[in-house]
């Protein structure tokens, strides 16, 4: 199945880099894969987002106009984003941060407390991968082992020491 | 390919180290979003291998180093976007002037003036008809996704080389913003002898060289002027470059090239699904510009468009090659906006009614 997604936050939350960990799953999987990141003014204190694709088929726009799967991790990333979300589609949201919940009855939408959770679990500045182990969960965007190399691929070979911890981060968002 | 020995990488990252793999080791640059990632990935790697890389304190200033770089004989490279590279037009005549090769990137943005900074391709004009000042023409080449990017890059330096001209990598905010898989060409870079024209000293081995754009005498600039151009014919008559997709048995077709032409095609698909017969010409280089391709489809297509992220500037090089046999319509948005496939798709069954 093709994935469309938005993944939108603060600036540091590690939105960036989680788009990046399911194109290069989709990547590991031999999909067409597409990252696109916003570089407007809006990455100044605001949101910061991105757009992910991964298909079997060549990717036209990389720009995602009507995800099919949207990451919100802040409450002016969910109220930009949550009624552009494509009907049937799946948000995942962190409710640690975002305090209301969507009227839509067309989408599922996941509250997960990421960020309380990260802190409770020793998995600080992690709340972007319980998120992502979420939406793993609910779309099977890739499997494990390509989530797990890609995982590998993105973290910087001197920073290895980091991967246990985002893994198990996206295990425990998985087990949500 | 093998998914494994793929990487995936920002547009801009991936035209530096293409460069870099094609002998290019000196960049001479100033920072402008949304092409500054060039710049930064240089700055990294060049001096580590014994290149250059340096800030100028101006646009200006920048392609002037590019200018003296390629006189003496090394490939060298520059990177802006669009006001940036107003102001290299000088530059650019220049050295279009003196026959000198180099790559010069334009990650295009919304214009005019200071603008904005999202995806544009309105300087479609500045590239193909008026680089700088002059009768002169440079190479230009429009990548669709990032792997054309890092192959239109060995490219562009080849023929900027064989050519004795300046060549520009087309590019916009999109492209160079977004990661894409990417694998590196392995293949040895064609090694050009420049000891003939380069200032490259010569221990006096032979007559100095002089790089110079100053010809006084009319007669003079006109025959460098008219044996130049006999070269741009020869560039034209075997370097133009197109993809056309769909086109066969297409009564529409969609011009359309950059970002904006894999926009096209994802409506092209949706319209096909719908039984409209539409197929898209897509150029890769835009001078030369595959103008042969476009009148050739436009002896059995019933209409053309144009679908650019400009307010129409390409739409003028479809109806040259067209030549007023089928009507050309056009669809844009400019000022950063990116024209979305939907829309794409409406003005496509638009066209297909008889409704434009």
């Amino acid at each position: 199945m093709d994935n469309h997604v938005v993944l939108a936050g603060f600036g540091g939350q590690g939105v960036l880099f989680a788009g990046k960990i399911m194109a290069y799953a989709g990547l590991m999987e031999d999909k067409n894969v597409s990252w696109l990141p916003s570089y407007g003014p809006e990455m100044r204190g605001g949101t910061a987002n991105c757009s992910v694709c991964l298909s079997k088929d060549p990717i036209g726009s990389p720009l995602v106009l009507a995800p099919d799967l949207l990451i919100a991790m802040n409450l002016p990333s969910y109220e930009k984003f949550i009624d552009a979300v494509a009907p049937g589609g799946i948000a995942v949201v962190d409710s640690s941060l975002v305090d209301q919940r969507t009227s839509r009855t067309d989408i599922t939408c996941c509250y997960v407390p990421a960020t309380t959770l990260a802190d409770k679990k020793g998995l600080k500045g992690l709340a972007n991968m319980i998120l992502l182990g979420k939406a793993l969960e609910q779309t099977k965007f890739a499997s494990w082992d390509a989530v797990e190399q890609a995982v590998l691929k993105c973290i910087p070979p001197k920073k290895q020491h980091l991967a246990q911890p985002n893994l198990e981060a996206i295990k425990l968002g998985m087990s949500l | 390919m093998d998914s494994k020995q793929k990487v995936l990488m920002k547009g801009n990252e991936a035209l530096a180290e293409a460069a870099i793999q094609a002998g290019c080791h000196h960049f001479f640059g100033y920072p402008i979003t949304p092409q500054t990632e060039v710049a930064a990935y240089m700055a990294k790697r060049l001096p580590k291998i014994g290149g250059t890389y340096l800030q100028a304190e101006s646009e200006v200033a920048a392609i002037n180093m590019v200018y003296g770089a390629a006189a003496a004989g090394v490939r060298a490279m520059t990177s802006s976007s669009s006001p940036g590279i107003s102001l290299k037009s000088e530059g650019i005549s220049y050295m279009a002037a003196s026959d000198l090769p180099c790559l010069i990137v334009n990650v295009q943005r919304g214009s005019p003036g200071l603008g904005g900074i999202q995806p544009s391709q309105a300087d479609y004009w500045q590239a193909t008809r008026a680089p700088g000042h002059g009768d002169l023409h440079i190479l230009v080449f429009a990548p669709a996704s990032i792997q054309e990017m890092v192959d239109m890059v060995f490219k562009a330096f080849e023929l900027a080389d064989t050519y004795r001209m300046p060549a520009m990598i087309f590019a916009d905010g999109m492209l160079g913003q977004m990661m894409e898989p990417v694998v590196f060409p392995e293949k040895e870079v064609k090694q050009f002898d420049k000891f003939s024209w380069a200032t490259c000293g010569h221990q006096g081995k032979r007559k100095h060289n002089i790089v110079n754009s100053l010809i006084l005498q009319p007669d003079e600039l006109e025959r460098l002027v008219v044996e130049r151009f006999k070269r741009y014919e020869v560039v034209k008559a075997n370097h133009t470059e197109c993809e056309e997709y769909l086109l066969d048995d297409a009564e529409y077709v969609i011009v359309a090239y950059g970002a904006t032409s894999r926009i096209a095609k994802s409506a092209i698909n949706a319209a096909r699904d719908k039984g409209i017969k539409v197929g898209l010409i897509r150029p890769k280089t835009l001078w030369p510009y595959p103008s042969g391709v476009v009148a050739k489809a436009a002896e059995h297509a019933k209409a053309f468009m144009s679908v650019e992220m400009s307010m129409g500037q390409m739409v003028d090089d479809v109806r040259l090659a067209v030549n007023g046999k089928v009507p050309v319509y056009f669809f844009g948005h400019t000022g950063g906006i990116v024209p979305t496939p939907f829309e794409v798709l409406e003005q496509i069954e638009k066209m297909a009614g008889g409704a434009l």
